[in-house]
């Protein structure tokens, strides 16, 4: 094992330095939150969405590393005007792409973000009361991701509280 | 990947003031260093100190002075007591596996506190999985202070060796160090003591030959020396072993040619630090106190991680930025020329913050949130002044990205 030196690229600093659509949106649609502050690693997207299920506005906040908030910013910006289907195919492997790569270790962090996403389109159509077609009832991989970080997180609160 | 380092490095452009703070994990090293160094690369002493010819003998000069000046400083009886190593890492794996070694094994117990340098941790952990020895970690408090009864507890006739920091690297917890050896060596005469004195060395004043210490670790970088080089002081009478192969050196402990340029630097760096000391530890005492009390008065939301005052080393402040990730503050800083390091689970590549944070109560959150800086014999008070004028702004905005995500 060898600790990887992380030469992030100019697309992630500069979305770290000045990170596109961000803050809390106070009329959002819906707004998500996946990740736990245990893990230093947590995202909020707030998704602004219209009659026709068409992305309007979407912003985030990010408690995390610089590829953390960078990515979450690239995924708000991939989804603007997008429908929700088209939303949901975006995968953690895009956003690598788009913001010209990521050191591996990093990767968790776009996954964390499509995490985020899919569960706020999810909640938007529990709350609006059906599921369309394309809709996966299994939750999907980067779910799974993000919901295994924050049961980590709360294994890691419990040893911690039993220490104390 | 080059060349996005490149142009991170270009994004540091138009800084109004650079201030490197993170020497516990490497350091800048003084001209006047470099230039003691230098002769001993070109033009002298550059042969093998164990052989029979000038540049030889001028290479043993040189190291043999270099030991007798770093074990005045020390304390050590005799420079024969110096045993220069390539580092710290290497000086800490020779003292507890070069204990284990001589110990034919017989003896399994390792005594440690929870929270010594990885280091020391890990070689334990190896000394278990491939010696069968057995480590007790005993707890420490809030501030990072042993607890001398537990150690007392913790020490029997099976006890092999104890290591204890002198001070934590970490969160500056200055350590009864003295009054833990005594103990140790009377509940258990053949128990070996060391101490990992990285951070004790420079900073504090101790002579070895007078304390019951057996081993002790100290470091190059940590004093503004190069890097590349320590010394493990042994004991005479010390039981331990080398632990690698080669052919043999002037340095019974470790065998390969020594590096005598790096040995004349640290010898170098050792004189600059200890011709008046005191003054050296009142100037970071001062400058500590002015970036800690600065940064915990001017930003909101911190926690200081270790003890305050005369029981912390007087170049240590670490504190945690709540609400605030500390990998993101480490390059909001760098982007403003201010350079330090965090215990957070980013910046360590690993998935749990750093080991002692969690050991002295902090949640997890305020250890991924904490920032570790050390102040050196030259800091200036304007370096601090800048400090204080861009931290602020910096866990400001970090903190405007988190939002409402997080609610401390």
């Amino acid at each position: 094992m060898s600790r990887v030196p992380l030469p992030y690229n100019q697309k992630v600093l500069e979305l770290f330095r000045n990170p596109k659509n961000l803050g809390r949106m106070e009329d959002a649609t819906v707004s998500a939150v996946a990740g736990n502050p245990m893990c230093g690693d947590m995202i909020t997207f707030y998704l602004k969405i219209d009659d026709e299920e068409v992305i309007r506005k979407a912003s985030f906040e990010s408690y995390g590393c610089a590829a953390n908030i960078a990515t979450s910013s690239i995924l708000t910006e991939m989804i603007k005007n997008k429908t929700l289907k088209q939303a949901w195919n975006v995968s953690w492997k895009k956003i690598v792409e788009e913001i010209g790569g990521l050191p591996s270790i990093k990767f968790h962090c776009g996954i964390l973000a499509v995490g985020a996403l899919r569960r706020a389109i999810r909640k938007y159509y529990e709350e609006k009361g059906y599921t369309p077609k394309w809709l996966p009832k299994e939750l999907t991989f980067e779910e799974k991701q993000a919901l295994e970080e924050e049961e980590l997180a709360e294994r890691l609160a419990k040893r911690m509280d039993g220490q104390q | 990947m080059i060349e996005n380092v490149e142009e991170l490095i270009k994004a540091h452009e138009k800084l109004e003031r650079e201030v490197y703070l993170d020497i516990e994990n490497s350091s800048p090293v003084p001209e006047e260093v470099v230039e003691a160094m230098l002769p001993y690369f070109t033009t002298r002493g550059y042969g093998n100190p164990a052989l029979t010819h000038k540049p030889g003998w001028e290479a043993y000069e040189a190291i043999m002075k270099a030991a007798q000046k770093i074990a005045k400083y020390a304390g050590a009886k005799t420079p024969e007591e110096i045993a220069f190593t390539p580092g710290e890492t290497e000086a800490n794996n020779l003292a507890l596996i070069g204990a284990a070694l001589a110990s034919k094994a017989k003896r399994k117990k390792i005594v440690v506190s929870e929270i010594e340098p990885v280091t020391i941790l890990h070689v334990a952990k190896m000394l278990e999985e491939k010696f069968g020895c057995k480590t007790v970690k005993i707890p420490v408090d809030a501030e990072g202070f042993i607890n001398l009864e537990n150690l007392e507890e913790a020490v029997d006739k099976e006890t092999l060796i104890v290591s204890i920091a002198a001070v934590n690297p970490e969160i500056g917890t200055i350590q009864p160090i003295k009054e833990a050896a005594e103990i140790v060596k009377t509940r258990n005469p053949n128990t070996v003591f060391h101490t990992d004195f990285s951070d004790a060395y420079g900073k504090m004043k101790l002579d070895f030959s007078k304390t019951d210490i057996d081993l002790a670790t100290i470091s190059s970088y940590k004093i503004l020396g190069p890097r590349g080089v320590g010394a493990l002081y042994v004991k005479q009478g010390t039981k331990i072993e080398k632990i690698i192969e080669g052919q043999i050196a002037t340095q019974k402990f470790w065998p390969g040619i020594e590096n005598t340029p790096l040995i004349v630097g640290f010898a170098k760096a050792s004189e600059l630090t200890f011709t008046d000391l005191d003054k050296n530890i009142g100037h970071m005492r001062r400058l500590r106190d002015k970036l800690m009390n600065g940064l915990l008065s001017r930003v909101s939301d911190t926690l200081l991680n270790g003890p305050s005052g005369d029981k912390r080393a007087p170049d240590n402040v670490n504190i945690s930025f709540l609400r605030c990730e500390g990998e993101a503050l480490t390059i909001e800083l760098s982007l403003k020329g201010v350079y330090v390091s965090s215990g957070s689970a980013c910046t360590r590549r690993l998935l749990q913050p750093s080991h002692v944070l969690t050991a002295i109560g902090r949640r997890f959150e305020a250890a991924h949130g904490s920032i570790l800086m050390k102040v050196t014999r030259l800091h200036t008070e304007e370096d601090i002044a800048y400090v204080l004028k861009v931290f602020p702004e910096a866990v400001q905005r970090i903190r405007k990205i988190v939002g409402s995500t997080v609610v401390s």
